[in-house]
């Protein structure tokens, strides 16, 4: 097996993701940095919309993260069931509160971009329906998690919801979608405008690459928790096996 | 600025939570990192995990 | 195929036995459906709008009820340890616990849905389609629900995580049976477009959710 799988062998992630994960997080804040001037303070605001569109510079990047986080899932879970690769599973561990803080996000900021725009928090909209369903899966994940006490049993239990989640997610897209047209109220304004200025893609491109690279930094070093955390676990599990006189837990053997 | 409340809002609110994951990040990589050490220290060694398994 | 349907006769019975959950379930959907008049208020109008909603959201939530006990019980006596050292896919046992669920708890339901559709005050041709929808999209949440109720065997509390982990997946059925009951009532609207995608539903679920309810099994078993 080639570099990838030396890489992604868990000493050597601890070793190589100390040495990047600097670097990914000055990036980071440098280009939030540039991405909050070019979205606060250099962009027109839009002729309708006022300065309220300054609002979709950081609930697009959020809603972009809401997904691109599932995929990853996705794409660890697949790693857990075919490869078996315990990297895979800390991966997916990691990435789901993460996931489902941006997915709060993407909620909330479109919410307080709502008001002004649609004179309500929340309308039943296709789109802001589907985040929600995304937020409850995610949530129902956590709690799946939580819910055993062994991790790597956990992980591949929650492995098969993160696939079926994936392959139930475009039919929920696709179903909202079509019980939206069919309960097409006039009054919603569509936040997709035919195209989008040149003016406003620029902070928005560079504040999606901003808070992709967050989310790198963050993965990274969420992954880097966990694996100290199951280190720390079987440890503990060793120490309890050794001495039998202090042996009380019972969940100690799996 | 118009809808200065609402931009405040998104804005604060996104801080706010991207400033909590950091510092949960930050503050359980030591806590784990410190769990592990100590029982290291108190226990015998875990069996060297340079090949598979965590 | 004998051991088939001995499992699927076996679950029927269990589900039927004191204290097996089928009644409970219906005594359930009962109860839920009699409670959203005091919520919403008498209006007869009203309730026939909604009616066919409530009927659809009351089979969902009455069919979370006995998903703790699809598995659990093969978990703890070691039936699945011996299904999988027989060599029989897991994936039609699944399918055959998911269709004696769906036989004991579902069918019941669906049976006594137009009883009470008649306390909500739908017409003749409402009624008629609440329980056709409901009988080819129930077998749906049937399925999706053994999914849930696989992932969460051999928990302590997994029944109530079997249900949140459901309800959003089982959100395209309620969609489209409702809208299906919709399209017969109002004229503009269509019933044979989601009475056909409820159709698809039931038989998309009825293949991918053994497979991944057996590998749920599977893997939360050692």
């Amino acid at each position: 097996m080639g570099t990838i799988s030396s890489l992604a062998n868990p000493t050597r992630f601890l070793s190589w993701s100390a040495r990047i994960l600097p670097f990914v997080s000055v990036l980071a804040a440098v280009t939030l940095g540039i991405g909050l001037y070019l979205s606060l303070v250099a962009s027109p605001p839009d002729y309708q919309q006022g300065d309220s569109v300054r609002i979709m510079y950081v609930h697009v990047p959020a809603s972009w993260l809401a997904m691109f986080c599932y995929l990853v899932m996705a794409g660890a879970a697949l790693g857990t069931l075919v490869w078996r690769h315990p990297l895979a599973d800390v991966s997916a561990r990691a990435a789901a509160p993460i996931g489902a803080a941006f997915t709060f996000l993407a909620l909330f900021t479109g919410s307080v971009w709502g008001k002004p725009m649609w004179g309500t928090w929340w309308v039943w909209d296709a789109r802001l329906t589907s985040v929600l369903v995304l937020f409850i899966m995610y949530l129902g994940l956590l709690a799946l998690w939580r819910a055993f006490d062994d991790p790597t049993r956990a992980a591949k239990v929650a492995a098969v919801l993160i696939l079926v989640g994936f392959v139930n997610i475009p039919i929920i897209k696709f179903s909202v979608d079509w019980w939206n047209t069919l309960h097409q109220s006039a009054s919603v304004i569509r936040l997709d405008g035919p195209s989008i200025a040149p003016s406003m893609l620029w902070p928005l491109v560079v504040m999606a690459v901003a808070y992709t690279l967050i989310f790198v930094a963050l993965h990274l070093a969420a992954m880097r928790a966990e694996i100290y955390r199951r280190r720390a676990r079987t440890t503990e599990i060793l120490i309890a096996a050794r001495r039998p006189s202090t042996a009380v837990r019972p969940a100690a053997a799996h | 600025m118009t809808h200065l409340p609402f931009i405040l809002a998104a804005y604060g609110a996104s801080a706010l939570v991207l400033i909590g994951l950091i510092v949960w990040v930050v503050a359980d990589t030591r806590i784990q990192k410190r769990r592990l050490n100590e029982l290291e220290k108190a226990g015998p060694r875990r069996r060297r995990s340079t090949t598979q398994g965590l | 195929m004998s051991a088939f349907s001995a499992i699927i006769g076996q679950t029927v019975k269990a589900s039927f036995r004191a204290g097996g959950g089928a009644l409970t379930g219906l005594l359930f959907f009962l109860t839920v459906v009699t409670v959203f008049p005091f919520g919403v208020g008498p209006d007869l109008n009203l309730l026939a709008r909604i009616g066919p909603a409530v009927l659809w959201i009351g089979v969902l939530l009455s069919l979370l009820l006995g998903l703790d006990r699809l598995f659990g019980q093969d978990r703890e006596d070691g039936a699945l340890e011996l299904i999988m050292v027989s060599g029989e896919p897991l994936a039609l046992f699944v399918f055959a616990r998911a269709a004696g669920y769906w036989l004991a708890h579902g069918l019941p339901i669906v049976v006594v849905a137009p009883i009470l559709g008649l306390i909500l005050n739908l017409d003749a041709l409402s009624l008629a389609a609440v329980t056709a929808t409901l009988l080819v999209g129930s077998p749906a949440l049937a399925m999706i629900g053994a999914v849930g109720g696989a992932l969460t065997a051999g928990l302590a509390r997994g029944g109530m995580l079997a249900a949140i982990l459901v309800l959003p997946l089982s959100i395209p059925v309620l969609i489209f049976g409702v809208a299906a009951v919709n399209g017969a009532i109002a004229d503009p609207d269509p019933f044979l477009a989601p009475f056909l995608i409820l159709c698809a539903f039931t038989m998309f679920s009825a293949v991918l959710a053994p497979i991944a309810g057996a590998a749920a099994l599977r893997l939360g078993l050692d």
